[in-house]
């Protein structure tokens, strides 16, 4: 089967979901305080979008244009409840600490924005491959933030001690900050600042130019 | 084509048959994974009670061990009301087994609860049911080595659920664990944290003339009545102080305490 790969790969680094879109911000910062938590949000997310995306897609000639936005939601909702039926089932600590946010992926904008932006107008198999890509894109974003938090934080990695802690008797002070939403707000501008120096076409013109002679007069 | 999929009766067919469709499929899943689900549930409530006891170390022991461990207590059921133990007549009469009763669902039948008064309901639960299932060990002399009571109330968006264990003196705290709550993840949840759990051991509930004295304090929480308070989340950890008050009080196991336990 052939498609044209930059569908997969242009979500990771050129149109990161998060870095570029803006998307899905508010789950890359509830659920980073840990990597393991984060690495089943990442798989979770990418299943309901490559999914979503594949349903839609199929659907999409035969979808009235009325409706459409409810039956994007109810696709989206089952995938959503599927998955948090699963989670309860198969790892049930981890949905326990995931709590509310595996639900909120309904909500999650990039499900909802990948489905109307390129599902409805592209075949079954390349929506799946972005929905793919749109998920790593964002899970490359959350693995980043997810390992600075857990190592900066709690001086661990996925559980295991990697800078022993005063508190353990090491000597290692962890930084309290990493443990709350702002630092990943910090971490994702921090990304956002690379990315953008390294691919500068990512980088928004200003809305407004000043005027050469505002800058010499100044105030007085 | 493009009318025809826009037509009412399209509009109609897509709509029911993808309601139908997703409805399938939801509960097929539901029902098939329901058992694992329930199984986990039990399990983890279970772990807390252990987490309670203080048996329980998450660093050596595993899921595993959970089943063999929790083989060690017997589980007892109590009238709150009358401050005692139910015979095992009085069980059957009521239809009642230690360990398969829900306290929760118990909670919402009105045949086995009591609606709280305002000033009564500490701990903002509404209603209480009348009979809790305790776990009990005890050593070879029959005396109480560990005494794990369940204790629930309301913090900020949900009633949370625990076990609290006490020592034989029904007064000294042997631990907490906390297997249900809607807490915000990071602050108000931390109460499921081991190291915010770790300050409860050796706590005492009541004062000398045996009032409930117990309070979650802020900055600090060095007393022998004293815990530190959560940073961030006022309302649970007042939720956690009202709860103690309420199921070690009058209302709660307070009577039972005094008469079973202390002697």
């Amino acid at each position: 089967m052939s498609f044209n790969k930059t569908v997969l790969i242009k979500p990771i680094f050129m149109e990161n979901p998060i870095a570029l879109q803006i998307l899905g911000v508010c789950s890359a910062l509830a659920v980073t305080t840990s990597l393991q938590v984060t690495l089943v949000m990442c798989v979770a997310l990418t299943s309901v979008v490559a999914c979503s995306n594949l349903f839609i897609s199929t659907l999409r000639n035969h979808m009235p244009s009325s409706i459409r936005i409810i039956i994007q939601m109810t696709i989206i909702a089952s995938l959503v409840i599927l998955v948090d039926q699963l989670l309860k089932a198969f790892a049930y600590e981890i949905s326990k600490q995931l709590s509310v946010f595996v639900g909120l992926i309904i909500t999650n904008c990039i499900v909802m924005g990948r489905a109307e932006a390129f599902a409805m107008k592209n075949p079954p198999f390349e929506s799946f491959m972005d929905g793919i890509g749109n998920g790593l894109g964002y899970s490359l974003v959350l693995i980043v933030v997810g390992t600075l938090r857990e190592l900066f934080g709690s001086g661990t990695l996925l559980g295991f001690t990697i800078l022993p802690t005063v508190a353990n008797g090491g000597w290692y002070q962890p930084n309290g900050l990493m443990l709350l939403a702002p630092s990943a707000f910090f971490i994702i501008g921090f990304f956002i600042w690379i990315l953008r120096n390294k691919y500068t076409e990512q980088v928004e013109k200003d809305e407004f130019e000043m005027m050469p002679h505002t800058a010499e007069k100044g105030a007085h | 084509m493009s009318s025809n999929v826009n037509s009412v009766q399209n509009t109609l067919k897509v709509a029911l048959g993808l309601c139908v469709v997703c409805s399938i499929v939801i509960s097929t899943a539901a029902v098939v994974l329901k058992p694992m689900q329930t199984a986990n549930q039990i399990l983890d409530r279970n772990k807390n009670i252990l987490i309670a006891a203080g048996l329980f170390d998450p660093a050596i022991n595993t899921n595993a061990d959970v089943s063999a461990m929790f083989a060690e207590f017997t589980p007892k059921m109590v009238d709150l009301d009358a401050g005692r133990y139910l015979t095992a007549d009085e069980m059957q009469q009521l239809g009642l087994n230690p360990e398969t009763y829900d306290q929760k669902r118990a909670r919402n039948d009105p045949a086995l609860s009591d609606a709280l008064s305002g000033d009564d309901d500490v701990a903002s639960i509404r209603r209480r049911p009348r009979y809790a299932t305790v776990y009990v060990i005890e050593n070879a002399s029959g005396e109480y080595e560990s005494l794990v009571i369940p204790v629930n109330g309301y913090g900020l968006w949900g009633i949370m659920y625990g076990y609290l264990a006490l020592e034989s003196d029904a007064n000294t705290v042997r631990g907490i664990g906390f297997y249900e709550h809607q807490e915000t993840p990071g602050l108000g949840g931390e109460i499921s944290n081991p190291r915010w759990q770790a300050q409860w051991p050796g706590k005492q509930v009541y004062d000398d003339s045996g009032d409930v004295a117990f309070s979650v304090v802020k900055g600090g929480g060095a007393g022998t009545n004293q815990v530190d308070a959560l940073s961030g989340a006022t309302l649970t950890s007042r939720g956690v102080e009202n709860m103690i008050e309420f199921w070690l009080g009058e209302r709660g196991f307070g009577p039972f305490l005094r008469n079973e336990v202390q002697g």
